[in-house]
């Protein structure tokens, strides 16, 4: 199944890209898709626990995916 | 209730309209605006970008939490994205109440989780050219610069 993963700010500039469609396997865990996402080029300068958002709300590494969802990876906010 | 995230700039007045009625006595306006320095650094200009989706969302339910806890809907909240030059406005809360406390509490409330939660990011532009990330400074950690931790 396919994933969206976003990239904002700080995290975009390391990555080099602000979306990447993934395929990963049923069952895959926000976890899985961090360690994917960290395997790609310099993605390894990430850090190995960032705060993400699947489908626009704030979830915990356990959680597991569903095909088409919409992963964030949230840099530290900064707004205000 | 009202929360937005915008491109131009904030309409303060306008601000103030949304959340007045006859029956308040005490409205409560916070502005926050781009700083010339930080960190000892000076700033020409910030450029903020969002998750725009999930950051309309998250202000939204703050706005929502806020009015339960100042027991007042005339809550509103509205950040602007984009490329800022030091003394604009990039976010503005008011919240209004018929007494001030509710007022005062409502708005740190809304500005303080807007500052914890909403995927807002802003790089600034220093005097020398380069430009930086900024990593988020919690207001614990303001105190404790200020030497007024308690």
């Amino acid at each position: 199944m396919t994933v969206t993963v976003l990239l904002f700010a700080s995290y975009a500039d390391i990555v080099g890209r602000s979306e990447i469609e993934l395929d990963v396997g049923t069952g895959a865990t926000v976890k899985d898709v961090i360690a994917r996402v960290r395997a790609l080029g310099d993605a390894h300068r990430l850090p190995p626990a960032p705060m993400v958002a699947v489908n626009e709300q704030y979830a915990s590494h356990d959680r597991e995916l569903e095909a088409g969802d919409e992963v964030a990876f949230i840099p530290p906010v900064a707004g205000g | 209730m009202y929360s937005a995230i915008v491109e131009g700039p904030i309409d303060i007045a306008r601000m103030v309209e949304r959340v007045s009625k006859s029956a308040n006595g005490a409205t409560v306006l916070f502005l926050g605006t781009v700083r010339e320095v930080n960190d000892g650094r000076g700033v020409t200009g910030i450029e903020y970008t969002a998750y725009r989706s999930m950051a309309e969302r998250e202000l939204a339910a703050i706005v929502e939490e806020a009015a339960v806890l100042a027991d007042s809907n005339d809550v509103a909240v509205e950040h602007r994205l984009g490329e800022l030059a030091v003394g604009d406005c990039s976010v503005a809360v008011a919240v209004a109440h018929p007494h001030r406390a509710r007022a005062f509490e409502g708005a740190r409330y809304v500005i303080e989780e807007l500052k914890e939660r909403v995927p807002i990011w802003k790089r600034e532009q220093y005097v020398d050219g380069t430009r930086e990330w900024v990593r988020a400074t919690s207001t614990h950690t303001e105190l404790v610069d200020a030497g007024e931790d308690r």
